[in-house]
């Protein structure tokens, strides 16, 4: 008797905790106060500001003494620098809706997303006085741009490079070396872990295989898709690891570990070894163009807006470029860069060429290529296709 | 138990083998940190000192270890109350629902950590809306640290028996003052090893941690995993490993000689 | 015996001021009524538990019912199986599972095969000076940071590591960074976990057992088949406890020395950070929790589940 009360006792308190958590997790939270708008003036400066950068952006001199341009900052405004690296633009994605960070500097297949999801707050340029120098190719883009509201100030651009061991191979001239012949150097290719990098493979099928059709590697319909994802699970075979934390990668190269893969500069800097080169391989190369944003859920937006003047001055944007090794975003800050080449290389203010380089954007079911017969792939059916590829 | 002289010996191999690929790679790190290469090579380019001085003038390690120090003391201390509670609770009375009780208890450990860290995560951010600061982490690493605690009080609990107990009410004694004079002396002993097994669980812990610690909150571990790959920083996360090793000698000694031959350092 | 203690105590709560007074009855109340004791002991520990810890497990398991958008990030609350249907059905998540279980067998399998040998060491042989220096030797390891263990192995297996520099005079190399990586990485971290309750399993073993055992005329590896193995079953299990709930979660590891594998850790990492997709990452984390709790489940018999 006794039990059968128990048992109902014990049913009802189960039943009642499970209502309880269904409704606790129905009313979760949302958002704190988020404000898409643009301050219309400045104040004083917080004392503060938390950056979400990708490596080798916000350097203060811990990784190299010589490598530092946010002492300077903190000395002029007051406002001292807590950063967070961050690997992939999901890995930032993620991060910047916790609204912990005033300034996130993202790839174009990362910003719209931010504008989209309520995260980034308008940018008022008038109140970031560097912004005149930049480039014009460079502002008011599509990645940076949504109905005429500015969403953040350029910082360069750069592409994905191929990095290769010399002392194992001759310098490659194109990527088959880790897709076809990447069995030459078996459990020693690495690949950049995102997938995002599902468009690297569509650049080469465009160059290798052009009666697929793919004009544009971000708008891939469904067959295309399909291509991309064998090609890149062929890859699968000869790879040792996949990367996104850039010094696992650096590591990797200096033990031998991997000998051949996508790139970005910075991590050949890194490892600053003679025999781990860089190049450019003849199907072209997918890049990124990186912007300046302010959080909507920023506390700290006068020394945000003074972090995005600081960073914009030429000098600077010399020096945190040139070490990430990309292209500066202005005519000016080519006169500090500390290798006269420099621009040259990255080819600075060379608008064809930096139309040429593929850079990341969100692929969306409107294909980005302007077909509307089909409809493309979007970037969740990426993210679903990028784990089954890693299997 | 007597044995041949030969298994004897080939036991003696056994364990002497098994304790050196244990210490193998704690030997690799303490050559390391002597390295002059800062990526871990082998064999080691040269000996310097360097990182050791790195790693004495290292403001994040010394405020790293401090915050696992307090996260693992508040998580101890919490696992130490609630732990005895629950063993008193289901070593002295029997009741329905004892077994359920008994798994919700051990649930916490039995459960992978990711599964526990992102629950968590979701309940702190998502339902309560709290941030995610160093108590939150206290509260995350309280609840599996009392398996730990509750294990070793039932086992000693079990040993003890209930005749002293009863004794002490028979002459009077209440209720908190028999616990106080006689249970908890009884009991010291096995929540010393159980406090000590906690506070070593909730200071290496990475996984829970890493979904529960907010931006700003940096445990030891998270300190590690933030400069593990840093070049110039490894070799300091190396010194910092050795000195944990040593440091961590003497409690555990201490702890054998006072749970004596009878129990492990559990 | 001796009276003096006994006065002691009942001298005690003489002086009768309200305080003591209000105590002693609340005491003699609690001594009749049992059920009152209970609900005391049982009310902070059960609340904490279910509140922290069993809520926010249900929470998760709802979450799992939901969807997100995959452009803004948007949690959306309305209920839909999509999430389970698609973990229940891709072929992906069954070959991450299985390879998943598959590692932790066989870590289970290495981490309890040493450690038997060593506990019956320290536990029957070994003199109590030995022991307690075999413990400490033991128990330290555990206080090196997973994190650089993992990382020295990850350094032991690289190219020209020293596992390929013990290994170079037989003409092998080092398995590299993937699966063996890990199941050896896995074992050699989780093996202090494996060691402890097996040895307080071979404590608890009487000695007087085993010398019957020998009296009767069983010989050494009789007697551990027979006598000593049946005994320690519920510590081994309990030690396995450990090693497959360690194994079934860890991503850290993998991401260290794996190389490109995936195991179930990875799959839910990769969901609620990068992929922002904390529903599915709730439905793929349903998989070891149904793992485990079924192998609680099914090992509650044995009674290791007090041995832990």
């Amino acid at each position: 008797m006794t039990r059968t009360t128990r048992t109902r006792r014990l049913g009802a308190g189960l039943t009642a905790a499970l209502a309880l958590s269904l409704s606790l997790a129905a009313c979760g939270s949302d958002d704190t106060e988020a404000t898409t708008g643009a301050p219309t003036e400045l104040g004083e400066n917080e004392g503060q500001v938390s950056i979400l950068a990708w490596p080798g952006y916000v350097e203060d001199g811990s990784n190299d003494p010589a490598v530092d341009w946010v002492s300077s900052f903190e000395e002029e405004t007051g406002c001292e620098v807590t950063t967070k690296v961050y690997g992939t633009s999901d890995e930032a994605f993620n991060l910047a809706k916790s609204g912990d960070y005033d300034v996130v500097v993202a790839s174009g297949d990362l910003t719209l997303r931010l504008i989209a999801s309520g995260e980034a707050a308008e940018v008022n340029t008038d109140l970031v006085p560097n912004y005149e120098k930049v480039f014009d190719f460079l502002k008011d883009k599509e990645w940076n741009t949504v109905d005429g509201k500015n969403y953040g100030v350029p910082h360069g651009y750069g592409a994905n490079l191929l990095m290769y061991n010399a002392d194992v191979m001759d310098e490659p001239t194109s990527w088959d070396v880790v897709f076809e012949k990447g069995s030459a150097y078996q459990g020693k290719v690495t690949a950049y872990d995102s997938p995002i990098y599902i468009a690297d493979a569509a650049m080469y099928l465009m160059a290798t295989q052009p009666d697929l059709g793919i004009t544009n590697p971000y708008a891939l319909d469904e067959d295309q898709l399909a291509a991309a994802v064998d090609l890149l699970k062929a890859q699968r075979e000869n790879i040792g690891e996949y990367w996104s934390d850039y010094l696992k990668e650096a590591s990797a190269f200096k033990t031998g570990d991997s000998v051949v893969g996508t790139t970005w500069q910075v991590i050949a800097n890194v490892i600053d070894q003679p025999n781990i080169k860089v190049t450019i391989p003849s199907e072209g190369v997918t890049g990124w163009n990186d912007t300046w944003m302010v959080s909507s859920q920023a506390e700290n937006v006068n020394c945000a807006y003074a972090w995005l003047n600081h960073i914009e001055d030429p000098k600077i944007n010399a020096a945190a470029t040139e070490y990430f090794g990309e292209a500066p975003n202005s005519a000016e800050a080519c006169e500090y860069a500390s290798s006269p080449d420099f621009c040259a290389t990255f080819k600075a203010g060379d608008e064809e060429f930096a139309n040429k380089i593929w850079y990341w954007r969100t692929p969306i079911a409107e294909c980005l290529d302007g077909r509307t017969d089909v409809e493309c792939t979007d970037y969740s059916d990426w993210t679903k296709a990028w784990t089954e590829i890693k299997g | 138990m007597t044995l041949s002289p030969l298994a004897r010996r080939a036991l003696v191999v056994v364990t002497g083998l098994v304790l050196l690929v244990m210490y193998a790679p704690l030997l690799l790190v303490v050559v390391n940190s002597f390295n002059t290469d800062p990526s871990m090579t082998w064999p080691p380019t040269g000996l310097t000192t360097e990182w050791w001085g790195r790693a004495a003038d290292s403001v994040g390690a010394r405020d790293a270890v401090l915050t696992s120090v307090k996260v693992a003391l508040g998580a101890t201390a919490i696992a130490l109350v609630l732990g005895t509670m629950l063993a008193l609770a289901l070593q002295r009375f029997s009741f329905y629902g004892k077994n359920t009780v008994n798994l919700l208890v051990i649930l916490p450990i039995a459960l992978p950590g990711i599964v526990t860290g992102i629950a968590l995560n979701n309940a702190f951010r998502g339902i309560l809306a709290v941030d995610l600061t160093i108590g939150t982490v206290i509260v995350a690493h309280a609840t599996f640290c009392i398996v730990t605690v509750f294990n070793n009080a039932i086992a000693r609990l079990r040993r003890m028996g209930g005749n002293l107990e009863e004794a002490s009410a028979d002459l009077g004694a209440g209720v908190w003052t028999t616990f106080r004079l006689v249970t908890f002396p009884q009991l010291r002993s096995a929540l010393l090893a159980g406090g000590l097994l906690s506070f070593a669980l909730s200071f290496d812990e990475i996984i829970v941690t890493t979904f529960t610690a907010g931006n700003g909150t940096e445990t030891l571990p998270i300190w590690i995993l933030n400069n593990l790959f840093r070049p110039n920083q490894a070799p300091v996360v190396s010194v910092v490993a050795v000195v944990l090793i040593l440091v961590s000698v003497v409690p555990i000694w201490l702890a054998q000689r006072i749970t004596g031959d009878t129990e492990t350092a559990r | 015996m001796t009276p003096t203690p006994v006065r002691t105590d009942r001298t005690a709560p003489a002086p009768p001021t309200s305080g003591g007074a209000v105590a002693r009855r609340m005491s003699s109340v609690l001594t009749r009524f049992a059920w009152m004791r209970l609900i005391l002991l049982l009310a902070a520990p059960l609340t904490w538990l279910v509140l922290i810890y069993i809520v926010a497990l249900a929470a998760l398991l709802v979450t799992a019912l939901w969807s997100v958008d995959s452009f803004t990030g948007e949690l959306s609350r309305s209920l839909t199986v999509d999430n389970l249907r698609e973990v229940a059905t891709e072929p992906l998540y069954r070959t991450v599972a299985l390879r998943t279980v598959g590692v932790a067998l066989l870590v289970t399998l290495i981490d309890v095969a040493i450690a038997l040998p060593i506990a019956f060491y320290m536990g029957k042989v070994a003199s109590p000076r030995a022991r307690r220096l075999l413990v400490v030797a033991v128990l330290t390891p555990l206080w090196a940071s997973y994190l650089v263990k993992a990382f020295a192995w990850r350094s032991l297996l690289s190219q020209d590591g020293l596992v390929d520099w013990a290994l170079g005079p037989i003409g092998l190399h080092t398995p590299g960074y993937g699966l063996t990586g890990v199941v050896i990485t896995q074992a050699y971290i989780w093996l202090p976990y494996v060691i402890l309750p097996i040895y307080a399993g071979m404590e608890r073993v009487p000695g007087s057992l085993i010398e019957a055992a020998g009296d009767l005329g069983a010989s050494t590896a009789t007697t551990l088949r027979t006598v000593v193995l049946p005994l320690l079953v519920p510590s081994i299990v309990a030690g396995s406890i450990f090693s497959f709930s360690l194994t079934l979660g860890d991503y850290i590891t993998v991401n260290i020395v794996g190389g490109a594998s995936q195991m179930l850790g990875n799959l839910v990492f990769t969901n609620v950070g990068a992929a922002n997709n904390l529903p599915l990452a709730a439905a793929i984390a349903l998989i070891p929790i149904v793992i485990m709790l079924g192998y609680l489940a099914a090992v509650r018999r044995t009674g290791a589940l007090d041995r832990l």
